[in-house]
C-alpha cells in the first residue's frame, strides 16, 4: 500500500541552528502516527514543512506516493491535509465561529470573490453539522476568542484542523493546555478520526495520551529520526529512552555536551 | 450507550462568570465598547447647555462641512490600523491631489463636457497611487514598518506636490470640485453624504465580506492568518491603497472647500484622522475597531472644536482637549484589556 504521506531525508536550518537533519518519516492512510520527542527536537519544523507553512531546505515530501512542492498553507490543504500549529493559532479578536470558517469561509455571490458577502447560513450550517458530527457542544460561538480559557481556546483549534480535514489531520501538542476530563475528548475525537478514513500526526509529550491512541510512535531528536516503536506500555521505557537519548551510544553524549 | 463518546463541551461564559462580579464585568465592558458614541452624546448635550446655537441648523450645517475631511481619513486609516498598520502619508496627501487636480483642469484634456470627472479622476489616482507604493515598500521591500514607509513618503509627496505646483497656489478648479466640498442637499452637506456613503461602503467591506474578515484577522494575527491561508501581503496592500484612496477624496473635498489645490493644504491632518480612529475606540495593536465608532470618534474632534469655537474659547484649549481625550481613549482601550482578562479568569474557574 502506497503511504499517504512520506517525507524523505528533510533538512532544514535555522541560521546556524540545525533544526531538521535528515529526518524521515510515513503516515499510513488512516494510521495514527505519534511524532515525539524532547524540547527542540525538530517536530514542530518538520510539521510546518508538511503544513506549508515554511519550505524545506533538503529532502522530499510525498503525497500519495507524488511528490509535492507546498508553497503555500493553501497548497496543503487543498490535498486534504490540515493542521493545529503549537502556538499562534488562533484570532483573539474574533468569534470562536469566525475562527472555525477562517481562510475558507463561503461567499454570495461567487463572481465577486473575495469580496463576496459572507454567507452566514451557509456559515451556520457547516458549524452546526460539524458540532453534531464530534457531538461537540459550544454554547457562546459568537463571543470572542480572546476572552476564553487556554483548554476552551484549544478546543476551538482542534475543532477547526478536526473539521475539514479529508486525509490527514497534524496536531501539534493538541492536549497540552486541557484538563484532564477535555483532554479525554479530544483523544476520544483523534482516535474518531481513522474510521472517517483521515490519518493522524500527533505530537505530544503524554506517552500515555499517546499510548491511548497511536497505532505507532516515531521519535525524533537533533532534526533526526533515532528509532519507533508501538507506543505500548511495554515499550514505554524504551520509548522515553530514545526521546531522551539516554540508551544512546558516547558519541550521542558528546554531541549533546557540545552544543 | 457505551460507545458514545462524551461531548466535548465549551461552556457558556454565564456559567463563568460568578453571579453579580460577572454580570458587572460584562455591562461595564459594553460600555467601554460603546464608549465613543456616548463620548459624543455627552459632548453634544453639554455643548447644547452651553451654547444655544450649537443645536441650530446652520451650526449642525458647519459641523459637517467641518467634520467630513477628517471622517473621510479617518476611514481610510481605520483599515490600515486595524492592520496593525500607520499611514502617515495622508495629509500630503491631500496637497498632492489638490495641486494635481489644479493642474489638470488646467490641461487640455480637462476641456470640453468630461473635464470635471478628469479632474477628479486624477485626484483621486494621486492618492491611489500613493497608496500602491506605501504598500508595495511595505510588502515587497520587507520593511515591516509601516510607520518609517509612511514617514518617508509623507516627506516625499509633500516635496512632490511643492516641486510639481512651483510652491504656489494653483486655482482655476471645475465647478464639480467646488460642489463636493461646498455644496448642499438642502441643509445637508454634499461632503457628509459623501461621507455617509464612503462609511456604508467600509461597514459593508468590514462587516459583511470575506476581504473584511480577513483585514481583522491579519490585525489580529499576522502569522496565523499567514498559516491559514489568508493572502497577508494582498491584505495590506489593499488597506493602503483603500487609505490611499480615501486621502486622495479628502483632498478633493479640501481643494473643493477652499477653490484651490496648495501645495501646503493637509499639513497634520494626518494626526487628526489617526487621533479620530484611536478616539473612535480602535485598538492601535490592530484587529479592534469598527466604523461607526471612528465616524463618532470623528465627530469628537469636530464637536470639540465647533463648540469650544462657538464658547469663545481659544483654539489652543481645543489642542489640549483632543490630547486629553486621546489619552482617555487609550486608557479605554487598557482598561477594556483588563475587564475582558477578568471575565476570562472568571470563566477558566468556572469551568475547571
Ligand atoms: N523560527 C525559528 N527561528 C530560529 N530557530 C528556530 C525557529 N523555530 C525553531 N527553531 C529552532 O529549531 C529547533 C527545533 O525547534 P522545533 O520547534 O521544531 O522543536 P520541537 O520539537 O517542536 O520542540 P517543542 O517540543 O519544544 O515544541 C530548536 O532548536 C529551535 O530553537
Ligand atoms: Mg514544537
Amino acid at each position: 500500500m502506497t503511504a499517504l504521506l512520506e517525507v524523505r531525508g528533510a533538512t532544514k536550518s535555522y541560521g546556524a541552528v540545525r533544526a531538521l537533519d535528515g529526518a524521515s518519516l510515513e503516515v499510513a492512510p488512516a494510521e495514527v502516527v505519534a511524532l515525539l520527542g524532547d524540547n527542540g527536537a525538530g517536530k514542530s519544523t518538520l510539521i510546518k514543512a508538511i503544513a506549508g507553512v515554511h519550505r524545506l531546505d533538503g529532502g522530499e515530501i510525498a503525497v500519495d506516493g507524488r511528490p509535492v512542492v507546498l508553497r503555500s498553507p493553501t497548497e496543503a490543504r487543498r490535498l486534504g491535509i490540515e493542521t493545529l500549529h503549537q502556538d499562534l493559532s488562533l484570532f483573539d479578536n474574533l468569534s470562536a465561529r469566525a475562527n472555525f470558517h477562517i481562510g475558507r469561509e463561503p461567499c454570495r455571490p461567487r463572481w465577486l470573490g473575495r469580496l463576496g458577502l459572507l454567507d452566514e447560513r451557509a456559515m451556520t450550517r457547516e458549524w452546526t453539522a460539524h458540532l453534531e458530527r464530534t457531538r461537540t457542544r459550544m454554547d457562546d460561538p459568537d463571543g470572542e476568542v480572546g476572552v476564553l480559557s487556554g483548554g476552551q481556546r484549544q478546543a476551538v483549534a482542534v475543532l477547526r484542523a478536526v473539521a475539514f480535514a479529508s486525509r490527514l489531520v497534524i496536531l501539534d501538542e493538541p492536549t497540552a493546555a486541557l484538563g484532564l476530563r477535555e483532554a479525554g475528548k479530544v483523544l476520544d475525537l483523534v482516535r474518531s478520526l481513522p474510521e472517517q478514513g483521515v490519518a493522524v500526526l500527533l505530537i505530544s509529550h503524554n506517552l500515555e495520551h499517546v499510548a491511548q491512541v497511536a497505532d505507532r510512535a516515531v521519535v525524533l531528536r537533533q532534526g533526526r529520526v533515532v528509532g519507533q516503536a508501538a507506543p505500548t506500555p511495554d515499550n514505554h521505557e524504551r520509548l522515553v529512552s530514545m526521546i531522551v537519548g539516554a540508551h544512546g551510544s558516547m558519541a550521542a553524549t558528546v554531541d549533546e555536551g557540545g552544543q | 450507550m457505551s460507545g458514545l463518546r462524551e461531548s466535548l463541551t465549551l461552556p457558556a461564559p454565564e456559567r463563568g462568570e460568578r453571579g453579580l462580579e460577572g454580570r458587572w464585568t460584562r455591562l461595564a465592558l459594553r460600555v467601554v465598547e460603546a464608549g465613543p458614541i456616548l463620548i459624543l452624546l455627552l459632548l453634544a448635550a453639554a455643548m447644547t447647555a452651553l451654547s444655544p446655537f450649537f443645536l441650530t441648523g446652520r451650526n449642525l450645517t458647519n459641523l459637517g462641512f467641518q467634520t467630513s475631511i477628517v471622517a473621510v481619513l479617518a476611514l481610510g486609516q481605520l483599515l490600515v490600523i486595524l492592520t496593525r498598520g500607520i499611514d502617515l502619508s495622508v495629509g500630503a496627501v491631500v496637497a498632492l491631489s489638490g495641486v494635481l487636480g489644479g493642474i489638470v483642469a488646467g490641461a487640455p484634456i480637462a476641456d470640453g463636457a468630461g473635464g470635471g470627472l478628469a479632474v477628479i479622476a486624477a485626484m483621486g489616482l494621486a492618492g491611489l497611487a500613493v497608496g500602491a507604493a506605501n504598500g508595495l515598500i511595505l510588502v515587497k521591500g520587507r520593511v515591516m514598518n509601516p510607520f518609517i514607509v509612511t514617514l518617508g513618503t509623507l516627506s516625499i509627496v509633500r516635496g512632490l506636490a511643492l516641486v510639481i505646483s512651483d510652491a504656489e497656489t494653483v486655482t482655476g478648479l471645475p465647478a464639480a470640485v467646488g460642489t463636493l466640498g461646498t455644496g448642499k442637499l438642502g441643509p445637508v452637506p454634499v461632503p457628509a453624504v459623501l461621507v455617509v456613503a464612503l462609511a456604508a461602503l467600509a461597514w459593508v467591506l468590514l462587516a459583511r465580506t470575506q476581504w473584511g474578515r480577513w483585514i481583522y484577522a491579519v490585525g489580529g494575527n499576522p502569522e496565523g492568518a499567514r498559516r491559514m491561508g489568508i493572502p497577508v501581503d494582498r491584505v495590506l496592500m489593499s488597506v493602503y491603497v483603500l487609505c490611499g484612496l480615501a486621502a486622495g477624496i479628502a483632498g478633493l473635498l479640501v481643494a473643493g472647500r477652499t477653490n484651490a489645490g496648495s501645495p501646503n493644504a493637509g499639513q497634520l491632518l494626518e494626526l487628526d484622522a489617526i487621533t479620530a480612529v484611536i478616539i473612535g475606540g480602535a485598538s492601535f495593536f490592530g484587529g479592534r475597531g469598527s466604523v461607526a465608532n471612528v465616524v463618532a470618534g470623528a465627530l469628537i474632534i469636530g464637536v470639540i472644536r465647533n463648540g469650544l469655537n462657538l464658547l469663545d474659547v481659544t483654539p489652543f484649549w481645543q489642542l489640549v482637549a483632543i490630547g486629553s481625550l486621546v489619552i482617555v481613549s487609550l486608557e479605554l482601550d487598557v482598561l477594556r484589556g483588563h475587564l475582558e482578562r477578568r471575565l476570562k479568569v472568571g470563566r477558566a474557574e468556572a469551568s475547571s
